[in-house]
């Protein structure tokens, strides 16, 4: 068998494909977090929280309701992305005036009663969703076997960046946001419901996170705090990336599951560290993050 | 009252915070009319424009555009109602190419300036429209900001300070422009500091000190209410 520094190929391979995998929700949930802080000018601790509820309404669709995978990938978004509009008439638009603290504040507090009450409901034990129909299995691409499932999560979040990226960048509807986002009082005077747009804007950010606990469920084990496991490596991400451009942020959220799927192979004692090693590096040399403009 | 009223200003207060700057402006401004605000800094001409487009703090008095009443309504609505504003420092956005700052305004009525002949107007815009909107020059970015709002169709027109810091030549294209609008009907509330600029355009002036409208001069008027003009303003 072929080896490369004394690790097998296919050991190899495999654990790059789980790092794009890992970097596909890096990407789609610092996307949501870098969008709705350009907006909001909020920290949105509860992030990880939705995109926890995200996988939790897929496996609650098809256990009480018998609704499979690929509808739930559509309402499941949805649901998040109207819960998440709530929250914000609710509760954050009171905050945008005060420090960014506040807000962080307010989300991590919220985070931690979503989990706590989906943990007072379903225990912390993760529940198992399956593979949907047509995504078991591998493919077979010569070099190595391709778990189905695991291309198809690559897949569809590299889809759904680029259309997000599309969306901000190439469309009236992106020029309305990139201008609320550089200055939403001057915007509003041009005749743009910029309120409207900050709400929309959170829904569509945490639905994004929502989309990305849907397309983990099968893939990992559903339970409260997967949300929480993550989302601390996703402001890493956010904070190497930093916060000027879409592409940089997807770029970044994909290098670096791909960076801790190498450090898993060559040297596992710092798989868990190495974005925060990253991110150490890139705040001396970089304050604003990789791809973000310097202020 | 005239029936061709346009915009009607009456006991206007505006804050910032705590800071009281508007005391009780009151004036007028006619449908097809251009008048200038003159002051000299901080006597609230900048808080007035900001004031009637909903951007300062609280507000009280009453703000009558076309015959609607304004006081609480937020930026959006007011815009919509046809009102185009080109602030002090422009607002040109980074985040957006040349052509998307120019399109970013929606419509508000029909009968705007369509885009072919705004850029018959400014061609240095059509020839930058791919360029990041704060990589224009100064003057660039002026004739940008001003283009913008005769794109949506507004008809009240509030300019701030558009002549600042330009060269002449581009304030003397600004007046032409201003020239070109009056002819077509819109209605200009224009703050200014440069006097000689705005002497020729304006239909009456009304001069501010201490946030509210201290005299009010008709261009007919400006030979014989010169030394007026003298104390207020050292022109």
């Amino acid at each position: 068998m072929s080896e490369l520094f004394g690790i097998p190929l296919p050991a190899l391979y495999g654990q790059l494909v789980l790092g794009l995998v890992n970097g596909s929700f890096y990407a789609m949930l610092s996307l949501g977090l870098a969008v709705i802080f350009g907006m909001l000018n909020i920290i949105n601790f509860a992030h990880g929280a939705l995109y926890m509820i995200g996988a939790m309404f897929a496996w609650m669709g098809l256990e009480y309701l018998g609704i499979g995978y690929w509808w739930m990938l559509v309402l499941a978004p949805v649901s998040i992305g109207i819960v998440g509009i709530i929250i914000e008439r609710l509760l954050l638009q009171w905050l945008y005036k005060l420090d960014h603290l506040y807000g962080l504040l307010m989300t991590f507090g919220l985070a931690l009663m979503l989990e706590g009450l989906f943990r007072d409901l379903y225990g912390v034990a993760g529940q198992p969703y399956p593979i949907p129909e047509g995504l078991t299995g591998m493919i077979n691409l010569g070099f190595m076997m391709l778990p189905k499932y695991r291309a198809w999560v690559i897949l569809a979040s590299l889809v759904v960046c680029l259309i997000t990226w599309y969306m901000i960048e190439k469309t009236r509807l992106g020029a309305y946001l990139r201008a609320a986002t550089e200055n939403p009082r001057l915007t509003q005077a041009f005749g743009i419901n910029v309120p409207l747009m900050v709400m929309l804007t959170y829904g569509f950010g945490v639905g994004l996170a929502g989309l990305a606990g849907v397309l983990a469920a099968p893939a990992t084990q559903v339970g409260p705090l997967m949300g929480s496991n993550l989302i601390i490596v996703v402001f890493a991400v956010v904070v190497i990336g930093g916060m000027g451009s879409i592409l940089g942020t997807v770029v970044t959220g994909l290098s670096l599951g791909l960076i801790e799927g190498l450090a898993k192979v060559f040297w596992p004692e710092v798989s868990s560290t190495v974005v925060f090693i990253i991110m150490a590096i890139v705040l001396m040399i970089r304050p604003s993050g990789l791809f973000g403009r310097q202020q | 009252m005239s029936s061709s009223e346009y915009l009607r200003v009456s006991d206007l207060h505006a804050f910032y915070a705590e800071s009281h700057i508007l005391h009780g402006m009151d004036f007028t401004v006619r449908r097809g009319e251009c008048v200038s605000l003159l002051g000299r800094n901080g006597a609230g001409r900048t808080t007035t424009l900001r004031a009637l487009m909903g951007l300062t703090g609280r507000r009280t008095g009453s703000i009558m555009i076309n015959g609607r009443e304004v006081i609480n309504m937020p930026p959006h609505r007011i815009a919509q109602l046809g009102v185009g504003y080109c602030p002090e420092e422009r607002g040109i956005y980074s985040g957006l190419s040349c052509e998307e700052n120019l399109m970013l305004p929606p419509r508000v009525s029909s009968g705007g300036v369509c885009i072919e002949e705004i850029y018959e107007m400014f061609p240095n815009l059509k020839e930058r429209r791919h360029s990041q909107g704060t990589r224009l020059s100064g003057g660039e970015q002026q004739m940008l900001a001003m283009a913008r709002i005769l794109r949506t169709g507004a008809r009240l027109l509030l300019l701030d300070e558009i002549s600042e810091g330009l060269a002449p030549v581009i304030v003397q294209k600004l007046a032409e422009i201003i020239t070109e609008l009056k002819k077509r009907d819109y209605t200009i509330l224009l703050v200014e500091q440069n006097f000689r600029f705005a002497a020729p355009l304006a239909d009456r002036m009304c001069i501010v000190e201490h946030g509210e409208v201290v005299a009010e001069i008709a261009q007919h008027e400006l030979a014989e209410k010169q030394p007026l003009l003298q104390e207020f303003l050292g022109v």
